[in-house]
């Protein structure tokens, strides 16, 4: 096997191979590591985290369907400083390569959560989480508006200093992806994440009601993975210099291959991994076995391929 | 820090090496190699179902039956198996011979008593599974074992002849009153455990029988230690959908039943949905 050069770039961070994790599918990353070494792919992307601690919603909070399934969690989790006391430096401990994924109520606590993180060393890019459905009001998912989106991108800015790449990860469920992730980009993101879960539902039909108990949920897996493609393939077309973390049903080395070809920079494994704790590193081996298999001898030949000679 | 998460979880391909129907069951034996060795009575395997080109994306979880470390396969793991779903029903449709995804062990186990006591082992439908193996393990500490076993009809009772030589006693409760008492489970417990001095409750079922058994053991104040079920979709702590509703100083906390659990402090779950949907 001629030598591959697998490395990926977001802003000024470089990665040494594309794959990475999706977040809220590898939790803090202790609990997959007992199944490979995290060091081997990307990067971690962690559990988004709010300023303060969260209990999430009540179960049930997962429904199966057909090739996927609906979560809603409601961004449970310890809270910023817990997570900074606990789970960081055990990753940085690891050597294991960490992008903080983060989520706010508001503006403010976007801007708190990136003050927070500025001081913070062996992080090597910041996501923002601006389009978790699982909110009480559909109103608050960010991403479904480009002046909300811009106003919570420049309180990132504003706040986080330095070099830290800033990541923004948008929903599908906007009738134009692509004006959204122009409005992010305007306001000064590094990179764009694509795509969140999509907004789903499942009614029981033996109790006759919602499944969930919080009614609606995320729809994740390999039944969104066509969203996913076309989503990123649309925003590469019209920034194909801002580098995209895809992500949407990917599950094996082939379908981390179609993310890259429609111009994903980088792919994140998700619901794979509760299939399967090893995915993002069985997912890692099989694409660069595909990349040199195609003829690829630098992944950056891969990235938007899907839209040359077009 | 605790000790590591998933400490001696290990994935595998398992040969089934036994596939029997009990009653509405199936009692499945799996060849698991060193798998088996850190099994404690209590831990669950979690299992990819419907083979490589299925829908099905989601592991199964299922309570430990058995171990062996070293049987006549090496180390061995059983299972008892409702086909109640999708995923059950294509595992217990595996034929001798086939390989099977396996997780394991995972989970917390049953916390065994420090000092000789009278336990009580209460189980509900086939959740009475992984009792067997914890009843060996408390008899041969010297603990007095009782073992109740409730479901809603007759063949609905799992209880194999060899699990029955690990207890005292064995009183059976069906609601159909098709065998043993009739009546639900939770209400034949408060006499047997004046009759038996116990000491200390296990319970593993659905979450209605906790629930009730929880009750019991408060009034009596005793030790509770319950098996929780709530769905998952990894098994390994990565997915927070299977969350259980404890106590802690905030009000409420929901903790992973699958890292946490199953095995839980039954006086620290909340057990009534009406105060967690208030706390929420």
């Amino acid at each position: 096997m001629s030598a591959l050069d697998f490395s990926t770039k977001i802003g000024s961070k470089r990665f040494s191979n594309p794959i990475f994790t999706a977040s809220g599918c590898a939790s803090s990353g202790q609990e997959l590591a007992q199944f490979f070494p995290l060091t081997e792919i990307g990067a971690v992307v962690t559990k988004s985290i709010m300023v303060k601690a969260r209990t999430g919603r009540a179960t049930p909070r997962m429904a199966e369907t057909p090739s996927g399934m609906l979560n809603s969690i409601g961004l449970q989790g310890p809270g910023i400083d817990t997570f900074l006391e606990r789970d960081i430096p055990w990753l940085v401990e690891q050597q294991v390569k960490v992008i903080v994924s983060i989520a706010g109520e508001s503006v403010d606590e976007y801007g708190v959560l990136a003050r927070r993180l500025r001081a913070v060393a062996g992080i090597s890019a910041v996501e923002v989480n601006i389009s978790c459905p699982n909110v009480e009001n559909r109103g608050q998912v960010f991403a479904c508006h480009p002046d909300t989106s811009i106003a919570v991108i420049e309180a990132v800015r504003r706040n986080i200093g330095g070099e830290l790449p800033i990541i923004a990860k948008l929903s599908p469920d906007v009738t134009d992806i692509v004006e959204i992730a122009r409005a992010v980009i305007n306001a000064g993101v590094d990179g764009l994440a694509l795509i969140n879960t999509l907004l789903g539902m499942v009614i029981d039909t033996n109790t006759m009601k919602p499944k969930l108990a919080g009614k609606t949920g995320g729809l994740s897996g390999p039944a969104i993975r066509p969203v996913a493609v076309r989503a990123i393939y649309q925003v590469h077309q019209a920034f194909p210099d801002t580098p995209i973390v895809g992500m949407g049903g990917v599950a094996s080395g082939r379908d981390a291959l179609e993310l890259i070809l429609a111009g994903a920079s980088a792919v994140s494994v998700g619901t794979a991994s509760f299939g399967n704790p090893k995915a993002a590193f069985d997912i890692k081996n099989q694409l660069a076995e595909l990349l040199t298999e195609k003829g690829f001898n630098d992944l950056r030949d891969a990235i938007g391929f899907a839209h040359r000679g077009i | 820090m605790s000790a590591k998460i998933n400490q001696f979880a290990t994935q595998m391909l398992a040969e089934v090496i036994s596939n029997k129907k009990v009653g509405p069951y199936h009692h499945m034996v799996f060849a698991v190699g060193d798998m088996a060795s850190h099994v404690k009575p209590g831990n669950f395997v979690a299992i990819s179902v419907g083979g490589e080109q299925s829908s099905l994306v989601l592991r199964r979880a299922f309570a430990i039956y058995r171990a062996l470390d070293k049987g006549p396969m090496g180390g061995s793991i059983e299972l008892v198996v409702a086909p109640h779903g999708q995923g059950s029903r294509w595992l217990c449709q595996r034929a001798v011979g086939d390989l099977v995804d396996f997780i394991g062990p995972l989970g917390t186990a049953f916390g065994i008593p420090t000092v000789n006591a009278n336990a009580m082992l209460v189980g509900g439908g086939y959740g009475s599974a992984p009792l067997f193996a914890l009843a060996e393990l408390l008899k041969n500490k010297g603990c007095r074992v009782d073992m109740v076993l409730g479901a809603s009809t007759a063949n609905k009772i799992y209880a194999p002849l060899e699990g029955k030589r690990s207890v005292s006693s064995l009183t059976l409760t069906t609601d159909d009153g098709s065998t043993g008492i009739h009546g639900q489970i939770s209400e034949a417990i408060p006499r047997l455990i004046r009759e038996f001095g116990t000491e200390v409750i296990y319970s593993c079922g659905p979450m209605g029988m906790l629930a009730a058994v929880a009750k019991i053991a408060e009034e009596f104040n005793l030790v509770h230690q319950c098996a929780v079920e709530e769905s998952m979709a990894c098994g390994i702590g990565v997915c927070m959908t299977c969350v259980i509703p404890v106590k802690n100083e905030d009000g409420i906390k929901m903790i992973r039943s699958c890292i946490d659990g199953p095995v839980m402090d039954g006086s620290q779950v909340i057990w009534d949905r009406k105060t967690v949907m208030d706390a929420l």
